[in-house]
C-alpha cells in the first residue's frame, strides 16, 4: 500500500451538509474597469478619463504593499472572463449555491469613493457605485444585499446619498471606511450617524481607507504582512474612537457593523478600555456607563478573517468574550483569505444555538431579515 | 545573588519604576560649554519639555499616596524607597526615567537632552540607591547618536537595558534601526519598548481627541512593533536580541499572535528569513513588564495568557511606579502560592537582564564631560 | 491495491497539473518535468482545492533582505490561503498550529527542522505504463 497518511490529525472537516448562512462580506467587482463609467454623469465620466482617482498615497491606481494574489484573491476564484468577483453566474456557482448562502451583504471596495481626495468626484463615485449594486447584482439576484456607500468626508453629500437610499430596503447598511480623514468618533461625522438613524440602517465599516496616515503610530511598514495585520489596530482604534467621543451616548439607536477586522482582539481591548476609564474618567463625563457596555450594545463583528489559536476551546472561549450575539459569519468571498463555513463550524465548540446565531440569526436580527 | 523576600514571600525585581528630571535647569551640569550656554541664552532650561502622552497630573501619572508632595511624580527618591522599593520588598528595581527632551526633531539636541539626563541618572539615584538600575535613554530619531551614547555608557553596569519608545519615526523592526541592536547585543543590554511616543498621529486613523484614547493606543503600537520586529527579520539578524515591552497592557499578545501566526503561514514567502512560526520567535525574543495588566480584576487572566501562549517566561514584575493602576499592595494579579509566581517576581528577570547577575554594580564612574 | 489509469501523458505536460477522481477522492496529479506525483486535493487548512493552486517555486533566505528561489515548480500553494505544499511529498511548508506539546518550554530548535510543517497533504504512488498516467489505490 502506497499511500503516505498524514503524520497528524487533518483539519476535521464535518460532513457536506445543508448550509444556510448570511454571509456579511462579499466583495462584487467590475468586469472591466469601465463599467462603472455609465453610472456616473458625463462631467464626471470625463473627469475620470482624463485625471482618474486621487489618494493620500503615492500610487492612482494601487496600495502600497502588493498583496500575494491577484486581485487580492482566491487563485480559483478566476470566472472564465473579468476579475474574481465580477461574474454573478460565477458567483453563484462557486459561492452562494456551494455555500448555502441564504443572504449576502454586498461590500463594495471599488475605487474607494471615501478614499478621493476631490469630494465632488467621491460623491458622485459613491452613487454611482450604489446604482451600479442595484443593477448588475441585487435585482438579478434577490439574496444579495446592496450597502449604501458613502464619502465620509463631504458629510452633506452622504446624507443626501443615505436620504435617497433610505426607502429602498434592498440597501441594508451604510458603508464607510475606519481609515478616515480623522477617527470616526469625532463630532464632524455626526451628522452621518444622524441619518443612519433616522434611515434605520447600521453602519458597516469595512476594514481599509487610505487617510495619508502611515498605517501604524510607529511609522510605514515595509511588508504587506505587517500591513495586513494594522487591519486589526485600525478596528482596536475605531472602536475606541467611537466609544471615547460619546457616539453612543448621543446616538442610541445606532448600531455598528465591524467588517473583515476578525474578532478576537475585541476582549482585551474591552478590559483596557474599562481599566484605564475607570482612572481617567474626568477627562470623558459625557460617558455614563463603562465602554464595554457601549461596545457590546451597539458593535458587531464579522467573523473573518477566522483568529486560529492552536487550541479551538482559546477561540471558544474569546467567541464567549466577545459575546455570541454580537458575531456574525463572513467569507470575504472572492478574497483570498476567504473562510469556508464548515471550517468555521468546525472550529466553533459551541453549543448548536449559539452556531446558528453566529451563522445567520445574529445577521437576520440585525438587518430584519426573514 | 542572595536576595531578600518581598511581600509576596519570594524576591522581587520590579522592571518598572519612573523616575523625572524635575526640570531641565537640573540637567545643565552635564552639558558642556556649547550646549550650556544654548541652554541659557535660548531659554531651554526654563522649558519643562512635558510630553503630550505623558501629563503629569493626570490621576494615572501617580497614585494619591505615590505622588510627591510637590514636583513631578517619581521625583522623590525618598518616596521611590518607601513606597515601590520597600513597600513591595524588591531587591532591585529597574527605572525609566522619560526626559521629554529625547523628542525633539534636531537628533543633535535630542542626543544631549538624552546624555545629561544618563549621566544626572547616574549621579542623583544610581550613586544614592544601590537596588536601582536604569535604562540607557538614546535619541532613537538618530540610530549613529544613539549608538554613540549607548557605547558612552554601556561599561557602566548599573544601566541594564536600552529605552526605545513605542510610536517612534520608523518602525522598530527596520533595518536603520539595526546599529542600536548590534550595539545592545554586543552590551547584554536588551531593548526595552516602553510606552510612548515622539510625537506621531497615535493611531493609523489619525488623532483623536483625549489623552485617554492616546493611553489605549499605545498597546496598539505595541503590538505593530511585535510584528515589525518579527517580519523584518530583526530577530533572524540578532539571535541574541532580547526586547522588553514596558508598560504595554499584555493582554493583547495572545490574539495578536493567533493572527500573526495565521496570516504568517499563507504570505511566508515575502519574509523568508522567518523560519518559524511568529509566536515562536516572539517566546524566544519578546518579554513584557507587568503593570498595567489589562483584565476585569479577579479574572484570571494571567494564568490564561501564560496558557495562550504556553510560556512561563514572558511577564516580569513590575508596579509601574508611581503610576497608578492598582491600590494597596494590588501589583500581583495572581496568588503568590501559584508556581507562577517566583518567575515572573524574578527568575524571568534575571533571565532577561544579563547584568542584573553580573557582579554587584561599581560605585559611581559615570563619565564626566566639561562642566562650566 | 488497484490501479487506476487516470490520464494520458499527453493530457498533463511538464509543468501542468490535472484534477481526477479515484474511488470517489479528488486526487491532484502533476508532471514535474516529466515525473509525476499525486497529492490528495483538500488542503489540511481549509480543505481548498490544491489543484486550483499556484504552481511555485521555494522561496528560502539566509539573512534578512536575501531572496532566493530554489526548487522553482516544486510547490502548489493552496488557491485560498497560499499554503505551501511540496508536490514530491505533499509536505506542507510552513509550521502549522499545536506543534508545541510540552507547555512552558521555549528551547531555541534550528528553524530549518521547524520550517516544515507536520501537514502533509496525501500523497499516492504514481507510475507511468505506456502514455498513460496510472494511480495505484
Amino acid at each position: 500500500m502506497s499511500i503516505v497518511t498524514a503524520e497528524r490529525p487533518q483539519a476535521q472537516r464535518p460532513q457536506r451538509q445543508k448550509l444556510s448562512v448570511v454571509d456579511c462580506d462579499i466583495h462584487p467587482g467590475f468586469s472591466t474597469p469601465e463599467e462603472i463609467h455609465p453610472f456616473l454623469p458625463e462631467r464626471w465620466r470625463e473627469h475620470v478619463k482624463t485625471f482618474g482617482g486621487h489618494y493620500r498615497q503615492a500610487f492612482a491606481d494601487t496600495l502600497s504593499h502588493p498583496r500575494m494574489a491577484p486581485e487580492v484573491s482566491r487563485a480559483d476564484a478566476w470566472p472564465p472572463k473579468g476579475p474574481p468577483g465580477s461574474d454573478l453566474e460565477f458567483m453563484r456557482a462557486q459561492h452562494l449555491d456551494a455555500n448555502g448562502v441564504a443572504y449576502g451583504m454586498l461590500m463594495p471596495l471599488n475605487r474607494g469613493p471615501g478614499n478621493q481626495r476631490n469630494l465632488g468626484y467621491g460623491a458622485a463615485l459613491a452613487t454611482a457605485v450604489n446604482d451600479w449594486q442595484i443593477a448588475k447584482w441585487v435585482t438579478p439576484e434577490p439574496r444579495l444585499r446592496a450597502s449604501i456607500v458613502v464619502t465620509q468626508e463631504d458629510p452633506e453629500a452622504a446624507i443626501a446619498e443615505i436620504e435617497k437610499r433610505a426607502g429602498d430596503e434592498r440597501f441594508a447598511q451604510i458603508m464607510l471606511p475606519p481609515r478616515s480623514l480623522e477617527p470616526l468618533g469625532r463630532k464632524r461625522y455626526w451628522p452621518i450617524y444622524e441619518a443612519a438613524v433616522a434611515a434605520k440602517r447600521p453602519l458597516a465599516l469595512h476594514v481599509g481607507g487610505i487617510n495619508g496616515y502611515p498605517a501604524s503610530a510607529g511609522g510605514y511598514p515595509s511588508y504587506y504582512i505587517e500591513e495586513q495585520h494594522t487591519n486589526v489596530q485600525g478596528m482596536q482604534a475605531l472602536v475606541t474612537s467611537l466609544v471615547l467621543e460619546g457616539v453612543f451616548e448621543r446616538f442610541p439607536q445606532l448600531r455598528v457593523v465591524l467588517v473583515e477586522g476578525g474578532i478576537a482582539w475585541m476582549p482585551a481591548l474591552k478590559w483596557r478600555l474599562d481599566k484605564h476609564y475607570k482612572r481617567l474618567k474626568a477627562e470623558v463625563p459625557h460617558l455614563k456607563r463603562l465602554p464595554s457596555e457601549y461596545i457590546h450594545d451597539h458593535i458587531w463583528l464579522t467573523t473573518q478573517p477566522l483568529d486560529e489559536p492552536d487550541k479551538d476551546s482559546d477561540l471558544a472561549e474569546t467567541f464567549e468574550l466577545v459575546g455570541c450575539d454580537r458575531i456574525m459569519f463572513s467569507t470575504d468571498y472572492p478574497h483570498w483569505d476567504f473562510d469556508d463555513p464548515r471550517f468555521v463550524l468546525s472550529k466553533l465548540t459551541l453549543s448548536p444555538e449559539k452556531q446558528q446565531a453566529i451563522l445567520a440569526g445574529n445577521a437576520k436580527a440585525l438587518y430584519g431579515l426573514k | 545573588m542572595a536576595m531578600p523576600n518581598s511581600i509576596f514571600g519570594h524576591p522581587a525585581i520590579d522592571c518598572d519604576v519612573h523616575i523625572a528630571v524635575p526640570n531641565t535647569a537640573a540637567l545643565m551640569p552635564y552639558l558642556d560649554a556649547y550646549w550650556y550656554d544654548a541652554f541659557r541664552s535660548r531659554g531651554i532650561e526654563r522649558t519643562s519639555f512635558t510630553l503630550t502622552g505623558d501629563p503629569p497630573n493626570t490621576p494615572l501619572a501617580a497614585r494619591p499616596d505615590w505622588r510627591p508632595k510637590s514636583g513631578k511624580p517619581g521625583s522623590d527618591l525618598e518616596l521611590l524607597r518607601s513606597q515601590a522599593l520597600d513597600g513591595f520588598g524588591s531587591s532591585i528595581a529597574i527605572a525609566n526615567c522619560l526626559f521629554g527632551g529625547m523628542a525633539l526633531h534636531s537628533e543633535d539636541l535630542a542626543a544631549v537632552m538624552c546624555k545629561a539626563v544618563n549621566d544626572w541618572v547616574a549621579d542623583t539615584w544610581l550613586d544614592k540607591e544601590p537596588r536601582l538600575r536604569a535604562s540607557i535613554l538614546v535619541p532613537q530619531q538618530s540610530p549613529e547618536l544613539a549608538v554613540e551614547e549607548i557605547e558612552r555608557r554601556a561599561h557602566d553596569k548599573r544601566f541594564v537595558q536600552i529605552t526605545l519608545l513605542a510610536m517612534g519615526n520608523e518602525l522598530l523592526g527596520r533595518r536603520s534601526l539595526w546599529p542600536i541592536y548590534e550595539a545592545a547585543v554586543r552590551h547584554n543590554l536588551p531593548i526595552g519598548i516602553h510606552a510612548g511616543g515622539l510625537y506621531h498621529h497615535p493611531t493609523l486613523n489619525g488623532w483623536g481627541s483625549y489623552f485617554l484614547e492616546d493611553y489605549v493606543a499605545n498597546a496598539f503600537a505595541f503590538e505593530n512593533q511585535v510584528v515589525s520586529l518579527v517580519c523584518e527579520g530583526a530577530f533572524a539578524k540578532f539571535p541574541e536580541l532580547k526586547v522588553v515591552l514596558i508598560e504595554s497592557g499584555v493582554t493583547w499578545l495572545p490574539a495578536g499572535m493567533w493572527r500573526l501566526n495565521k496570516t504568517w503561514r499563507g504570505v511566508r514567502p515575502e519574509i523568508p528569513w522567518v523560519k518559524q512560526v511568529p509566536s515562536e520567535l516572539v517566546r524566544q525574543h519578546i518579554r513584557l513588564t507587568l503593570q498595567p495588566f489589562d483584565e476585569p480584576e479577579g479574572s484570571g487572566r494571567l494564568e490564561r495568557f501564560v496558557e495562550q501562549m504556553q510560556s512561563d517566561q514572558l511577564i516580569l514584575f513590575s508596579t509601574d511606579f508611581p503610576h497608578w493602576h492598582f491600590d494597596g499592595k494590588d501589583a500581583l494579579p495572581l496568588s503568590p502560592s501559584s508556581p507562577l509566581a517566583p518567575k515572573i517576581l524574578y527568575q524571568n528577570a534575571l533571565d532577561t537582564y544579563p547584568r542584573l547577575t553580573e557582579a554587584k554594580a561599581t560605585a559611581a564612574f559615570a563619565p564626566k564631560e566639561i562642566s562650566p | 491495491m488497484d490501479r487506476h489509469v487516470v490520464a494520458k501523458v499527453a493530457d498533463v505536460p511538464p509543468g501542468d497539473r490535472k484534477l481526477v477522481t479515484v474511488k470517489g477522492r479528488p486526487i491532484a496529479v502533476f508532471n514535474l518535468k516529466g515525473e509525476f506525483f499525486a497529492i490528495g486535493d483538500k488542503c489540511p487548512h481549509e480543505a481548498g482545492s490544491l489543484c486550483a493552486g499556484r504552481i511555485v517555486g521555494l522561496a528560502e533566505s539566509d539573512v534578512p533582505g536575501d531572496y532566493r528561489l530554489t526548487r522553482a515548480g516544486e510547490f502548489i500553494k493552496c488557491p485560498w490561503h497560499g499554503w505551501e505544499f511540496d508536490i514530491r511529498t505533499g509536505q506542507s511548508w510552513c509550521d502549522p498550529t499545536g506543534t508545541r506539546v510540552r507547555a512552558y518550554d521555549a528551547k531555541i530548535e534550528p528553524g530549518a527542522e521547524l520550517n516544515k510543517g507536520p501537514y502533509v497533504a496525501e500523497t499516492f504512488k504514481v507510475t507511468v505504463e505506456d502514455d498513460y498516467v496510472v494511480i495505484n489505490l
